[in-house]
């Protein structure tokens, strides 16, 4: 057993130690307690002895260096550093409640549970992401789960910042990471892509939907390096209720070539949200590997091939952001609505891999039981569906790139909001309509998310000549119909 | 302690207040100059003024290669740099001259060295571009943090226990935290003539407390700069590759 100098009972510099939660090779976890703190924390000491692998060391270096940085709910909050004599130590939040470990004991799960899970972990991963911060080990240990629902990352020894010199990467010749979980490009020593971490959690997904690890558990090096040339057995042949939209989603994830995966992690939980809106490609058909002729030219093809190449893509540089475009259907708003499509025409050229989000919020004014009023309500749905599509046609983006959402709600700039919250929409393209003098009194739907997005909003209005400003205008008519400006 | 540690201000005036002004501000306890305070630029007996003064007043100053360069013709140099300095020996008078004679190679401040180009001995003025070099250079010295300037290109080298090197280009404004049990050389990037792509005047903030380092990129007035070298009569490149930082 290592020895360190912290036991139950230490007072570390104000902490008071507990119990010993855990000790592996690497660190030690203990809980603490301290007065100026009303929930659980967390210790951890790196194991430090003679024969101690000195990963151990730097990538407790590396969590020092990390955890500090971050914020949210998806990661542990950092307390604290220091030392005792030569024991290092952190001190961090604790979260109650198991990993995802324990839930390795019954699978496989549910198709609607595991797309669920996956959408969860991706959230929290594109969080991190944006935090400049590829975490590297995404495996079930190490997601936690809040008292409040969000899934929380550990454990930030593997992991690469941005910002910050990478030790891990530069002290050891051999990939470090968890050999079921690591992407192909982590096996050749790349650390710097977020996308990594979608492949580790394609992993995860596909070993929850069907029981089995899609490359198994490979002890060597030349183990780990098959996933380079061998795809996996497609899901949908060990789970044949597994929907096809599920199917190519994990397989999107597992592609070897990280441009083949999705371009963030929001994309990700964009897809998993919303399986309707996923486009169906050959991956989703798959029932069987790729023929053995396909397997050894890939096997004996220039090397070249399997690294990835051009610009890593950096979360916080916004080259693949969400877009949300609010459009505006009724008669009255067509001139804003042409003023916006070429708006978002003009932006597109610049975001390669943006994907676009078509909103149109279908105004009710009261909740209603009445089916023939439901179905009516359900036509005038798919009509407004009809109208968006046919808005964005002119955009000519090809399926996959965009989607449509018609949100019903009494509150359009409340449906909006809510819409970019949940999906982590990075920008927010809305039309207003000459701001007459009652708009201005009583405020306007994309005021009100201009003010309360927490997303860059870009407000398109039409040039008007001076002098026109603030003629008033006739009420809103009919709930129906739903006008911005 | 933080210490603003500066490099390479090349008789650029603006660039070095703009600098020290910036550092102030950050709460910057003790200046370390290391180097090169002279050469390329119009301003020479401006800059040494100011770097005298804060000598005076307890910052620390080493030597570069061009303010040896003054008193020894035999330095070599590129053309234009060449041009330069004998411009700028015809500027400077006794008192410059014998400051700069009486800067010392190196300063050793507890666990940290400071130096202009590398810890090696010198001729040649060794530049630090690459992980190799940075190696050689910590294993010429038992200091635990090197710091230096002259390839007026920021860059931070670390050397591990188990003998790796790390090297890492530096974020502006982001601090870097160096593990004390590590061994670091960090080269601060050029005051006056920055030449890593970015025309923005590049210093360094070590907090000696915390043990992080910190680059930083300052706007100066580089057209009222230009000016200058073109009125002095300096060759034409020495004023434009300021305004694209090479």
């Amino acid at each position: 057993m290592p020895q360190t100098a912290i036991a139950p009972g230490t007072n570390l510099d104000g902490f008071l130690v507990g119990e010993r939660i855990h000790q592996g090779g690497m660190a030690s976890l203990w809980t603490a307690s301290h007065p100026g703190f009303d929930f659980p924390l967390l210790v951890k000491a790196p194991v430090l002895s003679e024969g101690t692998d000195p990963a151990a060391i730097v990538g407790f270096e590396m969590e020092q260096m990390i955890l500090p940085r971050l914020s949210g709910p998806h990661v542990p909050r950092f307390i604290a550093t220091g030392s005792t004599g030569f024991q290092p130590y952190l001190v961090m939040e604790r979260i109650p409640g198991p990993s995802l470990l324990p839930m390795l004991t019954r699978l496989p799960l549910a198709c609607p549970e595991v797309a669920a899970l996956g959408a969860r972990i991706a959230t929290a991963l594109d969080d991190l992401h944006r935090q400049r911060v590829v975490h590297l080990d995404v495996k079930p240990s190490n997601l936690l789960t809040r008292p409040t629902g969000e899934m929380v990352l550990i454990d930030y020894g593997l992991s690469h910042h941005e910002e910050l010199p990478d030790l891990m990467g530069e002290e050891f010749r051999l990939p470090y990471g968890t050999a079921p979980y690591m992407a192909p490009e982590q096996v050749l020593g790349l650390r710097r892509d977020p996308r990594s971490d979608q492949f580790a959690l394609g992993v995860l997904l596909y070993f929850f939907l069907t029981g089995v690890r899609p490359f198994g558990d490979p002890q060597r090096l030349s183990g780990l390096k098959r996933r380079i040339w061998r795809d996996p057995v497609p899901p949908r042949r060990l789970r044949p209720d597994c929907p096809p939209w599920l199917q190519e989603i994990i397989l999107r994830c597992l592609e070897v070539h990280p441009a083949w995966r999705y371009p963030t992690a929001a994309h990700l939980a964009l897809a998993l949200r919303h399986p309707d809106q996923v486009k169906l490609t050959a991956r989703s058909e798959k029932l069987r590997q790729d023929p053995f002729t396909t397997v050894l030219r890939r096997r004996f093809a220039d090397r070249e091939l399997a690294l990835p190449g051009g610009k890593t893509p950096s979360r916080s540089d916004g080259d693949a952001p969400i877009l949300a475009v609010a459009v505006d259907l009724s008669p009255e708003a067509a001139p804003i609505a042409g003023i916006l499509r070429s708006m978002v025409a003009h932006m597109l050229p610049a975001l390669p891999g943006a994907r676009v989000a078509c909103l149109n919020v279908f105004k009710l004014g009261r909740i209603t039981l009445d089916e023939q009023v439901d179905a009516e309500g359900r036509n005038r749905h798919l009509q407004r569906l009809v109208e968006l599509r046919h808005w964005a046609e002119p955009l000519g983006l090809e399926e996959g790139r965009i989607s449509f959402h018609v949100l019903q709600s009494p509150d359009p700039a409340g449906a909006i909001l809510q819409y970019v919250n949940a999906n982590h929409v990075d920008h927010v393209v809305i039309g207003a309509r000459a701001s007459s003098l009652r708009r201005t009194l009583l405020g306007s739907v994309s005021s009100q998310v201009a003010a309360q997005a927490p997303c860059t909003v870009t407000v398109v209005r039409a040039r008007r000549l001076r002098g026109a400003d603030f003629k008033d205008e006739p009420e809103d008519k009919g709930e129906g119909t739903w006008t911005v400006g | 302690m933080r210490l603003a540690l500066l490099a390479d201000i090349h008789a650029n005036r603006l660039a070095l207040e703009a600098c020290l002004e910036h550092a102030q501000a950050r709460g910057a306890e003790r200046l370390v100059f290391l180097g090169d305070y002279v050469g390329y630029g119009a301003q020479p007996n401006e800059v040494l003024e100011r770097i005298q003064a804060e000598v005076s007043r307890g910052a620390i100053a080493v030597a570069g290669n061009h303010d040896q360069a003054v008193a020894d013709e035999q330095e070599s140099m590129t053309t234009d740099a060449e041009t330069a300095m004998a411009w700028t020996r015809g500027q400077l008078g006794r008192e410059a001259r014998e400051f700069l004679a009486s800067l010392p190679l190196r300063f050793e401040d507890g666990p940290r060295l400071y130096v202009h180009a590398s810890p090696q001995t010198y001729p040649p003025w060794l530049y630090i571009r690459e992980g190799r070099d940075a190696r050689r250079a910590l294993e010429a010295s038992r200091a635990q943090m090197v710091f230096c300037g002259h390839t007026h290109v920021p860059a931070l080298h670390g050397i591990t226990a188990t003998g790796q090197l790390v090297s890492f280009k530096p974020v502006p404004a982001v601090p870097i935290p160096l593990p004390i049990h590590r061994r670091w050389l960090t080269v601060v990037g050029s005051v006056g003539q920055p030449r890593d792509g970015h025309p923005g005047a590049a210093y360094a903030m070590l907090d000696t407390a915390s043990s992080e380092l910190t680059h930083f990129r300052v706007a100066y007035d580089i057209q009222a700069t230009a000016t200058s070298i073109l009125q002095a009569g300096l060759p034409r490149a020495l004023a434009a590759r300021l305004r694209k930082g090479f």
